[in-house]
């Protein structure tokens, strides 16, 4: 069975993985660059901490030694790999 | 002054710098206003090794040298010496986060290669420690190839050593000569973050994997059961207490305020003079400074709710819903501040990043109901709606009250959904922020930033609502009239609200109402002091004697009058300051007569259909 490729939107909580590629190109400009800013490349360690109520609210994960909040739509975008 | 050498502090936001200036510049600072742009300018001073004195700046925090709002827009400008009215620094002081190194050295080594003399606030150490990090500085500064300093900027650590590396880049500084870079450094944000994610894993010599506090309190804070009702309750708790504490300190200014106005009376003797004195200044300021203890209250509760943090969680928690309307979660620290007040509002807006976000989220603050409503909305419940109990511990002017603060709140909302598909028509910007650590906010710098917004405050009740009350009272008894006629209707402002009238008839508004939402155009909370001026002048001419304001009213507007009143006030656009500061945030005049435009239709047909709804029903 072909395993989805998981995002991580889609990732578990408090399970730590790794960012195998990020789809730059579905981001806009601004949006992209500040996911940069605050950290998130390909091989940086990424964990979901929290999943906001109401539906499809943000989720807020560890990046490195901080914590993001960014909405689902964005998530989505960036491809994790376990352990 | 402009002498003075000038020392930069900058760095990401939440690496401590605004503690690290308070700490550096105790009480001598002051908050200035960049040119053209509304960003605020915290400057003050302190003296250097040899008792020079430096005028040090704190810079908006930035995550890069390019600019995604206009507050780091500033902070790009000022460095490389292209921001109006700013010197370019002598040195630069940049703050990192020790337990955020990864993220914050990026940015510190587009600073250096600025070229500007730097050194590194190695700031939260002890924070550091706690989550057990243990950092090696001299391989910081070895790697980053400038001064590094272990600082805890709330506890005062480390500033002697920080002060003493600050005399050295400050004279190395003028030994060479400077020449502005026009900040193209290298920007590939990719490569940077490598480096950074490098330097920092060489000067970490230790790091056990320590559960913060922050995520267990952010369990309970970010919880998609508890965290609603946490921030339900705790804005519960916080209007409650404005309301609630505000009462002794507000009793006391009264108090004072008729304590000035006896003795000025006593003092002097009736003429027109001590009528404009007692009557026009005194009341009118009185009549606003009133309300400083709730501002402040509130204020209160939002500076402590941002300095620990917990405002990005709130933000996080109300993101869902506020992209129903078409917003961010961003809008709703704005918009939170604009229940106090929507000019600091307007202007905290200047953290979203979108444009449109943050215009949608400019046009809707004055719906919030902000405290300069509170004194029109408590006469006029407190002349009109009778004070009974609709359930036990529930009073009917309370949930009046209450629905008008709702009917702001769904106004808001209805105008965003509007807006975003027609003037601010646009992709949604999505919700993008970094949640910083708790910490217990320090006493001294929610101080500081009550102190300010106190000034503001003040300085709005001296300048713009004292004249703005002398001139009225001007229009009011001037001409005078001959003896047997009204000198309300014969006076200046008479005349003209007797054509304000005619346009405001439909709604049930009458002439003394005109009267009142002219001068309330200044400030809202005008409106009230107006009315009484009014009836001041009225009943001085008449053999009737002064009443108070609240028999007044009873006597002289119906019910469906008063409560399309209040539906006005939940709407209008009436504060200059409100206006003012949107054309300064906007850069034009567009926005802000759009704003005006839109708010009147609303507060006009809001307010029509209140009064034909209430006549209808036989009220």
């Amino acid at each position: 069975m072909l395993a989805p490729i998981p995002s991580l939107e889609s990732l578990p909580l408090r399970h730590p993985a790794t960012i195998a590629a990020i789809a730059w190109d579905r981001l806009a400009l601004p949006e992209a660059r500040r996911l940069r800013e605050l950290g998130f490349d390909e091989g940086v360690g990424v964990e979901v901490l929290h999943r906001a109520s109401l539906g499809r609210g943000p989720i807020a994960c560890r990046i490195g030694r901080m914590t993001v909040a960014l909405r689902r739509t964005v998530a989505a975008t960036i491809t994790v790999s376990l352990g | 002054m402009s002498t003075l050498p000038l020392i930069a502090l900058v760095g990401n936001p939440n690496a401590g710098k605004s503690a690290l200036f308070n700490a550096l510049t105790g009480a001598r600072q002051k908050v200035g206003n960049y040119p053209g742009v509304t960003v605020e300018r915290h400057s003050g001073r302190f003296a250097l090794d040899d008792g020079r004195p430096i005028e040090l700046v704190d810079l908006p925090g930035a995550y890069s040298l390019d600019p995604a709002s206009p507050d780091e827009r500033v902070t790009r400008d000022v460095l490389t010496g292209t921001q109006a009215g700013e010197r370019l620094p002598d040195a630069l002081v940049v703050v990192v986060d020790a337990a955020n190194l990864d993220n914050h050295l990026r940015f510190t080594l587009q600073l250096i290669a600025l070229g500007l003399p730097v050194v590194v606030a190695l700031n939260m150490i002890d924070l550091a420690e706690r989550d057990g990090l243990t950092l090696d500085p001299a391989v910081l500064a070895r790697e980053l190839g400038v001064p590094v300093v272990p600082t805890v900027a709330v506890r005062k650590r480390g500033l002697d050593a920080l002060r003493h590396e600050l005399t050295l880049a400050v004279d190395g500084s003028e030994a060479r000569a400077l020449r502005a870079s026009d900040g193209s450094v290298d920007d590939d944000i990719a490569t940077l973050q490598r480096r950074a994610r490098a330097i920092s894993a060489a000067a970490t010599l230790h790091e056990t994997p320590v559960r913060r506090w922050t995520h267990m309190l952010d369990a309970v804070a970010l919880h998609p059961v508890f965290g609603p009702i946490l921030l339900v309750t705790l804005l519960f708790v916080m209007f409650q207490a404005v309301f609630s504490w505000s009462e002794a300190p507000i009793s006391l200014i009264e108090d004072a305020f008729k304590a000035i106005e006896a003795g000025v009376t006593g003092l002097m003797p009736d003429t027109i003079l001590r009528s404009l004195i007692t009557d026009g200044v005194i009341a009118g300021v009185g009549a606003v400074i009133v309300f400083l203890p709730q501002i402040l209250i509130l204020f209160l509760f939002i500076l402590v709710l941002e300095a620990s943090g917990y405002m990005v969680r709130a933000a996080f928690l109300m993101d869902r819903l506020m992209a129903g309307v078409g917003l961010s979660g961003r809008a709703f620290i704005p918009l939170l501040s604009s229940f106090a007040c929507a000019v600091p509002g307007i202007m905290a807006t200047r953290t979203i990043d979108d444009e449109k976000d943050r215009l949608t989220t400019i046009l809707i603050a004055p719906l919030m109901t902000c405290s300069a409503r509170l004194p029109v909305y408590t006469i006029i419940i407190g002349a009109f709606i009778p004070n009974t109990r609709v359930l036990p511990f529930v009073g009917l002017q309370g949930l009046v009250l209450l629905g008008l603060y709702l009917m702001g709140i769904a106004g808001a909302f209805c105008a965003a959904l509007f807006l975003r598909r027609t003037v601010t028509k646009g992709a949604s910007s999505g919700f993008m922020m970094e949640m910083p650590k708790y910490q217990w906010p320090r006493l001294n710098d929610v101080l500081i930033g009550l102190w300010s917004r106190a000034q503001i405050f003040l300085k709005r009740a001296g300048t713009i609502i004292a004249l703005t009350t002398v001139i009225l009272w001007a229009l009011l008894s001037f001409p005078r009239a001959p003896a047997g006629q009204s000198q309300v209707d014969h006076s200046i402002a008479g005349r003209i609200a007797n054509g304000v009238a005619v346009v405001v008839k439909p709604i049930g508004f009458n002439r003394d109402i005109a009267l009142a939402l002219i001068p309330a155009m200044a400030a809202r909370e005008v409106a009230v002091s107006a009315i009484g001026t009014v009836y001041a002048v009225d009943d001085a001419e008449s053999d009737k004697g002064q009443r108070s304001i609240v028999d007044n009213l009873r006597h002289r507007w119906s019910l469906p009058t008063a409560l399309a009143f209040l539906m006005w006030f939940v709407f209008a656009p009436q504060c200059i300051s409100t206006i003012a500061v949107t054309r300064r945030e906007t850069n034009g005049w567009k926005w802000p007569l759009f704003m005006i435009g839109y708010l009147f239709t609303a507060a006009y047909v809001m307010a029509g259909i209140t009064y034909w709804l209430a006549v209808a029903a036989g009220l």
